[in-house]
């Protein structure tokens, strides 16, 4: 075990882990927090996408010991994320979820597709989203969510856009 | 699925890199983004006792023109090659591929070098470093060593890189205006390995012209030449050459011959009509 020292969420977090312990068990296990879920644990199904450096990441393939200086966001650091309350109200208005498990990282995944590909169309939302696996299979209601927040941005006027801030 | 216990080190430099390597015998591996070694280590599929960790190496981030030559360090990630965050000298091959690579939080942390290095035959780099015969720059405790992809690869996930040796980048030649290339794969579910890869390329400047197909259970089948390349292309000749180069690939299971014949005849199709193709 050693102490590993990381940028979570703004903060810096530290704890001890052994270097074979990936991001994601690092973070529920010895960081309490737990809204990154964990599937397959071998990079396929998306549950336990973050954003490290502002890009999102798989935290089961990637070991906590090589993220120090990194700067990791777990789904509790976008509590306060203009974009990601105006994705959580179209995840409950288009029922984007039944048992949530897929959700963390549906949603730093829409909020990358939202902001990297403004233009993105059904297709290409689809085609984003073939990383996340959603075994409720409410992938309908969930690229509804997105195709509303990406349609919001498109037409609001800078100045009235609730879902402006990225 | 938790990975075996090893230690992770971060290289201060890749000559340090290659040190480690050296002091760990053989039961180290280098680590880039870890997004083929990741997965490995938590199925158990690969146990060392060191991570040697190079990911973070700015000499190994850089991508740059040397004269005529695009110079490609080990550790650019697939998103980057994908946004174009790096000189085109390949007329797009290089970004359209790599917007097909896995998913987009993999190609964000996944690296070229790394791919190489795993050497799965499914693997996007894999084919086209073959398909442009790249060369690979590797560092050893002797120094530098450039060597063709061709002779990079030896099989399945294995390479000619001694155990205490790194990939440090790859080379290309610039395509020449008249170059056309096209790329086509088969996957069963956008990002997962692909099922078949056909792909070809022509340079009638730099006398290139070369066909493959990719994703076997062995390392992807060059033919070259502007004669074969023909063949290939022929409506009287295609099927013939399209049989002898699945023959000669071994490929005897009518479902892959058809699948890969079809990548080929859709790549081949696609050099026809336009300068850059992918689907």
């Amino acid at each position: 075990m050693k102490v590993i020292a990381l940028h979570v969420n703004g903060q810096v977090v530290s704890a001890a882990s052994e270097d074979r312990t990936h991001l994601a068990d690092h973070l529920r296990e010895h960081c309490g927090l737990t809204a990154t879920h964990l599937g397959c644990e071998h990079g396929v199904c998306g549950a336990c996408t973050l954003e490290i450096d502002g890009a999102p990441a798989r935290s089961c393939i990637t070991f906590a010991a090589t993220c120090e200086g990194a700067k990791i966001r777990t789904l509790e650091g976008f509590e306060h994320d203009p974009l990601m309350a105006c994705l959580r109200d179209a995840f409950t208005a288009e029922h984007a979820l039944q048992c949530g498990y897929c959700t963390p990282g549906m949603l730093i995944t829409a909020r990358d597709i939202v902001i990297r590909l403004p233009q993105a169309d059904e297709a290409r939302i689809r085609l984003e989203l073939a990383g996340n696996l959603c075994r409720c299979t409410g992938y309908r209601g969930i690229v509804r969510a997105i195709a509303s927040v990406l349609a919001e941005r498109r037409t609001a006027s800078p100045a009235a856009k609730a879902c402006h801030a990225a | 699925m938790k990975a075996a216990r090893f230690e992770f080190v971060r290289a201060q430099d890749a000559t340090d890199a290659v040190r480690r390597l050296q002091a760990a015998g053989d039961d180290a591996k280098i680590c880039g983004g870890s997004q083929s070694l990741g997965a490995m280590l938590n199925l158990r599929l690969v146990q060392v006792a060191q991570l040697v960790g190079v990911g973070h190496l700015e000499s190994l981030k850089t991508a740059a023109m040397a004269g005529d030559v695009l110079r490609i360090g080990a550790a650019v990630t697939h998103a980057r090659i994908e946004d174009g965050d790096l000189p085109d000298a390949t007329a797009g091959l290089l970004p359209a591929v790599a917007a097909n690579i896995a998913y987009r939080a993999v190609r964000n942390r996944g690296t070229l070098g790394g791919s190489l290095a795993h050497a799965d035959p499914a693997a996007d780099w894999v084919s086209v470093m073959c398909l442009l015969d790249a060369t690979l720059v590797l560092l050893g405790p002797d120094g530098e060593r450039r060597m063709a992809a061709s002779n990079f690869f030896l099989g399945p996930f294995t390479t000619a890189l001694a155990p205490d040796e790194i990939v440090l980048a790859v080379e290309l030649r610039r395509f020449s205006p008249q170059a056309r290339w096209a790329y086509r794969k088969v996957c069963r579910k956008p990002g997962e390995f692909a099922d078949a890869i056909g792909a070809a390329w022509w340079d009638p400047v730099h006398g290139q012209a070369r066909a493959l197909i990719g994703a076997l259970s062995s390392m992807p089948y060059v033919v070259e030449g502007a004669e074969a390349l023909a063949a290939l292309q022929h409506p009287a000749t295609q099927t013939a050459a399209i049989d002898r180069m699945l023959d000669d690939a071994g490929l005897d299971d009518a479902y892959e011959r058809e699948v890969h014949a079809e990548m080929l005849r859709q790549a081949l199709a696609d050099l026809n009509t336009r300068r850059g193709a992918v689907p």
